[in-house]
């Protein structure tokens, strides 16, 4: 067993710290997406070029980049407003940018997804007078989900592995906790070893829960 | 927006991508050699050979990079005997810290990729290079690989993008590229705006010549399946044309 020299529970404090940030930025990020997807499909040609720009741009900047931008841009505009140096909160200021950044790929994952869902329906509930938001409710969004659930999946362990990012700007997730408790005891290999340890029981938990998910998707669904 | 600070940082930013593509560069050839006899362990179907190599690619794709960064780069100097060994010359320096991070990594990943394309060769071909009497060395050479690079090039297009965007990391290490060079720049100047915009640009822009330079190479690679519509047909009536004397003949008999 490691030696956490008295760190066990600060690492622990910052594993609760890294799904909450994960968590909530899940959350968010897939009702961006959802916004994103819906714009990708108006009319409005706008609507169309704004959310192909965010697309784009997002998922060609380094994401510790949009971090540092969110962050120091977030600090700068708070300053500013408020006339005296205001420092953005670690955990709303990472909330945010993994919501940014999650939003973007999940807005192509449910554009893929509600490819996916026949036109056929789409253009008979529009022929039976269903609303635009009825369509959505009773026809899209319930066949799209098991179509993104295997994106999405993928677009999760990606968060809970981004959120280690977030200690740059000071986070105190559990990457930080361990490069504290790292620093103090000189001893890097045990700490960032347990940090990783912790990360792939996340993501071997998530696997699972994955799996068992998709399954369920595709109860009453007659597969070959 | 200050427009004379983003002209004076540019050079800056320019100068330091050139360490952002060297290690990029060198992730990407190093990470290939890796990925490509481990993909074929990983495809087989023994599990001696590919169970090992399932560790690695779980170890690296469920821990953050930032993290398999940290360990090389402060856990390795913590060990005596890589401090006293030859290996130490290069583990002391930052960038072979990242470039090994970097290419572990990204080999794992590939791994996969390159196995996904494996797993989806039509099992008919490699049927028919067995009965032809090809080695496994040959037809893996010959059938196997050539098809399932081709299978996994948009996977891997992405995975190339990724490897750009995690070079980022090295800037936590010390290392002064692209994203560390803005950050030095902005803690100088504090324009965080101007100079970490100019910097994403940058990094926006290398991404999208990377996207069309392999849905180019995707195109060239799939040259020989594009048979459009019209020549099909014209190939299908000629077909027929030739065939049907000797179909009459041998009915007529």
């Amino acid at each position: 067993m490691m030696n956490m020299q008295g760190f066990a529970d600060q690492i622990a404090i910052g594993a609760v710290t890294t799904l909450q940030t994960a968590a909530a930025s899940l959350v968010l990020g897939i009702g961006l997406g959802l916004c994103g997807a819906a714009a990708k499909r108006a009319s409005s040609r706008a609507t169309r070029s704004v959310a192909g720009a965010y697309t784009t741009i997002v998922r060609g900047v380094p994401e510790l980049l949009i971090i540092l931008i969110l962050y120091f841009a977030g600090t700068a505009a708070l300053s500013a407003l408020f006339g005296r140096y205001l420092e953005v909160d670690a955990f709303a200021a990472g909330v945010f940018a993994l919501t940014i950044v999650f939003g973007a790929y999940a807005t192509e994952v449910f554009r893929a997804a509600i490819q996916a869902v026949p036109a056929g329906q789409i253009e008979a509930a529009r022929a039976l007078g269903l609303s635009r938001i009825s369509i959505w409710r009773l026809v899209i969004l319930p066949q799209m989900w098991r179509y993104a659930l295997p994106g999405l999946g993928n677009l999760w362990l990606t968060l809970l592995k981004d959120t280690a990012l977030i200690s740059v700007v000071g986070l105190d997730d559990l990457m930080r906790k361990a490069s504290v408790a790292a620093g103090v005891t000189h001893d890097p290999l045990t700490f960032y070893s347990a940090a990783a340890l912790v990360y792939l029981l996340f993501t071997s938990i998530s696997l699972v829960a994955l799996a068992a998910l998709e399954r369920r998707s595709y109860r009453g669904i007659r597969t070959a | 927006m200050n427009l004379s600070l983003i002209l004076d940082v540019l050079p800056l930013l320019a100068d330091s991508m050139v360490l952002t593509a060297k290690l990029t560069i060198a992730s990407i050839i190093l990470g290939a050699f890796i990925a490509l006899p481990l993909s074929l362990m990983r495809a087989s179907l023994t599990a001696f050979l590919s169970f090992p190599v399932l560790a690695y690619t779980f170890v690296f794709r469920g821990t953050p990079l930032l993290i398999q960064l940290f360990l090389v780069y402060y856990g390795a100097s913590q060990m005596d005997w890589i401090r006293s060994s030859a290996a130490w010359f290069i583990l002391r320096e930052p960038f072979w810290c990242a470039l090994i991070a970097f290419s572990l990594n990204h080999a794992a990943y590939t791994t996969e990729i390159l196995r996904g394309g494996i797993r989806a060769v039509p099992f008919g071909d490699v049927e028919a290079a067995k009965a032809l009497g090809m080695s496994y060395a040959l037809r893996t050479r010959r059938v196997v690989l050539p098809a399932a690079i081709r299978l996994a090039l948009p996977a891997y297009a992405n995975e190339v993008v990724l490897m750009l965007k995690a070079s980022s990391l090295a800037s936590t290490i010390t290392l002064m590229e692209l994203t560390g060079t803005a950050r030095k720049i902005v803690a100088q100047t504090f324009s965080p705006y101007e100079v970490f915009i100019s910097a994403a640009v940058i990094y926006l822009g290398i991404t999208l010549v990377i996207s069309y330079a392999f849905a180019h190479l995707e195109r060239h690679l799939a040259k020989h399946q594009q048979r459009n519509a019209q020549t099909g047909m014209f190939w299908f009536a000629e077909m027929i044309a030739t065939l049907r004397p000797r179909l009459r003949g041998s009915v007529s008999r």
